[in-house]
């Protein structure tokens, strides 16, 4: 056993309302650059849907992620080692900005200086790419919310494979539909394609807290990472010339803070937390024969942070004592493993992604509300999950490879929490009946509800800061261990015009000295500060 | 002027390249990449990079073969002056010609789309200007003086010459009295490695062969360094690290 951690997260898409937040904010932090324009390392996308960039999932056209060979090993979807050398040249399956959308902005100049007259002048679209005037025809929410209907959702891969291969008709007809929205980040994979694609070994992933980036300095501009990674996450900077993806904000998480995306989330449907694993069964568990045991496979690599042996096992391979700490509090273990309620995404490229969705029972809840009944009670909903077979095929096509036996047994239990807690705040008998459906304890359904309705902040993010676990080298001061006089700036070592002359950047200060300085410097009372 | 070109240029071209190529990968890994073009235009270039590529790594195979393989050693592998004057007249021209065309039609992908035309910067116009006169002057040069029956034998005079070189004993004659064409393609030629460091061609010294060998998945620790401070700006960085 080889214990590793990895940051993971979790979202609840029942609370999921597409409104966007979690992508323009990040959008705004990360990618709002010369080169980016077309990037989004988080999106939100509608389901059923083309997503973005359009149609990603379909593998057969992306060749992304991993497949078996013919002797159970894995081997990148898109060919070996020798096959991807011949042809760095050109990548045949890289997919262009257009496919994407191209971004553009507008010549305000035509409404500013536009002459005196009778017609209202008109801002045109110019594209960001090529700089000349363009028509509008897609961009990142093109199909938001079921737009373009049933002629443009029918190319959705998961619907089309629901129809060619299970004979499941997806309607798509506005009265018929239902859909739910998918936000989107970089997986942080366990066995990520991205990385193994990577020619020059510029992409990593941290031994730390698994989060996986490219190093700029040594990106060479192959762009086989954009074809290896089946989520279609890393992107290409076309001004730079080097890929760059989604860092799960790794200088906030370094100091405890969650990220963008969750930080701003309005639904607060995001957790992150710390999930442990044993890295030695990886490579097996993504080697597994059978897709739709791949979600059983990963789950049995995660380790119980409980467990005494994991315990001293996690000791030995240097997991300090705060990441442990962490893990056992991490709601996201709680929601993956303990509850079994979040599923990961699209488990059949192999590839052991680490952000899992718990799936929405609201399409459910809504065509049995719709009908007429009582679309809380645990009867009908239980009934109702059964009975509205395309929604759960459709779910188990984007969770678990088409096995709908998880995502039902997920969709249960929100079903009985649902109806368990109406009875609760409602102040009525509680039916213990309903959770020993689902073979869940009272006791272990409220403590779900609690996770997943009025969960705080400190609850949903339970994160050690990569400082507090490296406490003893960093101790009073951010500077690295050692002598302060080998570095620039130690005691005594200041030119003529003092400390801060002549630098562009601030003066290193610990954590704890900035905010007593703030405390000092904004308390109205001498005992505040 | 002979002796200039032939026994000085070469070295000065050489300490340029390696002192370039050491400036570029201490000061500007940043900016070391291939500054690929394909996600603005994909149909052409998946034909005409690879074309352009598998020409001119030939047509480098050709050249390593005619200047660093003394006629002595092909001899004894029984390949005559008559045959290889075949295989290097026949391969070395559809080499070439496959490089030509590979070339022309990125230039004309180049000019022909706004994107691609417009992440076209004037570094990369004069390596261009460059590289395709290297590539044409070579090719002129081979044909004009290049018979089926016998060519012009580079391989008495061009080649010692190059050797010669890197003995540290420049034999400026032997260039000195080779054709017009050959001297103009060899300046050329020299030109072009140059300039090699300093334009978007240094891609070429970062071929990815380590790939083959080292594990599918990559992990790295935390620079402890780095720690939860701003990495330094580019250009900026403190003295004493990395």
């Amino acid at each position: 056993m080889r214990v590793m951690a990895q940051i993971a997260m979790v979202m609840n898409l029942d609370k999921c309302i597409g409104c966007h937040t979690c992508s323009v904010t990040c959008k705004q932090t990360w990618t709002n650059r010369q080169g980016m324009e077309y990037v989004w390392f988080n999106n939100v996308e509608t389901r059923p849907g083309l997503g973005y960039p359009r149609r990603w999932s379909d593998q057969d056209r992306w060749r992304g992620g991993w497949e078996l060979t013919k002797r159970g090993r894995l081997k990148l979807r898109q060919g070996g080692r020798v096959r991807k050398l011949a042809e760095i040249f050109a990548n045949p399956v890289l997919p262009e900005i257009k496919d994407y959308y191209e971004p553009w902005t507008y010549d305000y100049k035509d409404l500013t200086e536009a002459p005196l007259g009778d017609d209202y002048p008109v801002a045109q679209p110019r594209s960001l790419i090529s700089g000349e005037p363009m028509a509008i025809e897609w961009s990142a929410n093109w199909d938001d919310s079921l737009g373009g209907g049933p002629e443009l959702l029918g190319d959705d891969p998961v619907v089309r494979k629901l129809r060619d291969e299970v004979g499941a008709r997806v309607r798509l007809d506005f009265e018929q539909s239902f859909m739910f929205y998918l936000p989107r980040i970089c997986e942080h994979c366990l066995n990520p394609g991205c990385v193994a694609a990577c020619p020059s070994g510029a992409i990593y992933k941290r031994v730390e807290d698994g989060i996986v980036l490219v190093d700029q300095d040594r990106c060479r501009g192959w762009r086989q990472c954009v074809t290896g990674c089946p989520y279609k996450k890393v992107y290409f900077n076309h001004k730079t010339g080097k890929a760059e993806k989604c860092t799960f904000c790794y200088p906030r998480v370094e100091v405890g803070l969650p990220t963008v995306c969750s930080e701003t989330c309005v639904g607060r449907l995001r957790y992150l937390g710390v999930m442990l694993y044993d890295a030695d069964k990886v490579a097996e568990a993504a080697a597994v024969r059978d897709d739709k045991a791949l979600y059983e496979a990963q789950l049995g690599i995660f380790l119980d942070p409980a467990d005494p042996e994991v315990r001293r096992a996690a000791e030995r391979d240097g997991i300090s004592h705060e990441w442990l700490e962490a893990a056992r509090r991490s709601p996201v273990d709680a929601l993956i493993r303990t509850y079994k309620v979040a599923l990961p995404l699209h488990p059949e490229f192999r590839t052991l992604p680490m952000v899992w969705y718990i799936p929405p029972l609201s399409p459910v809840v809504e065509a049995v509300s719709a009908s007429g009944h009582d679309g809380e009670a645990a009867g009908n909903l239980f009934g109702a999950i059964d009975a509205l077979r395309i929604p759960l095929e459709y779910l188990a096509e984007l969770f678990t490879a088409g096995d709908v036996l998880p995502v039902r047994a997920a969709l249960d239990k929100l079903a009985a929490m649902r109806s368990f807690m109406r009875d609760v705040n409602l102040g009525r008998v509680p039916d213990t009946s309903v959770p020993a459906a689902v073979g869940m304890e009272p006791e272990a359904v409220e403590a779900m509800y609690r996770l997943l309705a009025i969960a705080k902040y400190e609850e949903r993010y339970v994160i050690p800061t990569a400082a507090v676990a490296d406490a003893r080298s960093l101790e009073e001061s951010a500077l690295a261990e050692g002598c302060s006089l080998d570095y620039d700036g130690g005691p005594g070592m200041t030119g003529p015009f003092g400390d801060d002359s002549g630098r562009a950047s601030l003066p290193l200060v610990t954590i704890e000295n900035f905010h007593a300085a703030r405390r000092r410097q904004t308390a109205d009372r001498e005992e505040d500060a | 002027m002979d002796t200039f070109l032939w026994g000085a240029l070469p070295y000065v071209v050489f300490g340029v390249l390696v002192t370039g190529l050491a400036w570029r990968y201490r000061y500007d890994q940043f900016g070391w990449t291939t500054r690929s073009s394909e996600s603005y235009e994909s149909r052409i270039l998946n034909i005409a990079s690879p074309m352009f590529h598998y020409g001119i790594l030939f047509v480098l195979l050709g050249h390593l073969m005619g200047l660093f393989v003394p006629s002595s050693w092909t001899d004894a592998l029984g390949l005559d002056e008559h045959a290889y004057n075949l295989l290097s007249l026949f391969a070395g021209t559809a080499a070439g010609a496959l490089a030509v065309v590979g070339i022309g039609m990125l230039i004309y992908r180049r000019r022909r789309y706004a994107p691609v035309f417009r992440a076209t910067t004037r570094n990369d116009k004069l390596m261009y200007a460059v590289l395709v006169a290297a590539i044409v002057l070579g090719l002129v040069a081979k044909l004009t003086h290049a018979g089926i029956e016998t060519g012009y034998d580079y391989r008495d005079t061009i080649a010692p010459w190059a050797r010669s070189l890197f003995t540290l004993d420049p034999k400026v004659g032997l260039m000195a009295d080779a054709p017009v064409a050959f001297q103009v393609h060899a300046v050329v030629g020299m030109v072009l490695f140059a300039l090699l460091p300093f334009t978007r061609l240094v891609h070429m010294f970062s071929a990815p062969v380590q790939y083959l060998f080292r594990p599918y998945i990559v992990y790295r620790s935390r620079d402890p360094h780095d720690l939860a401070t701003r990495p330094d700006r580019r250009g900026w960085e403190r003295i004493g690290q990395r």
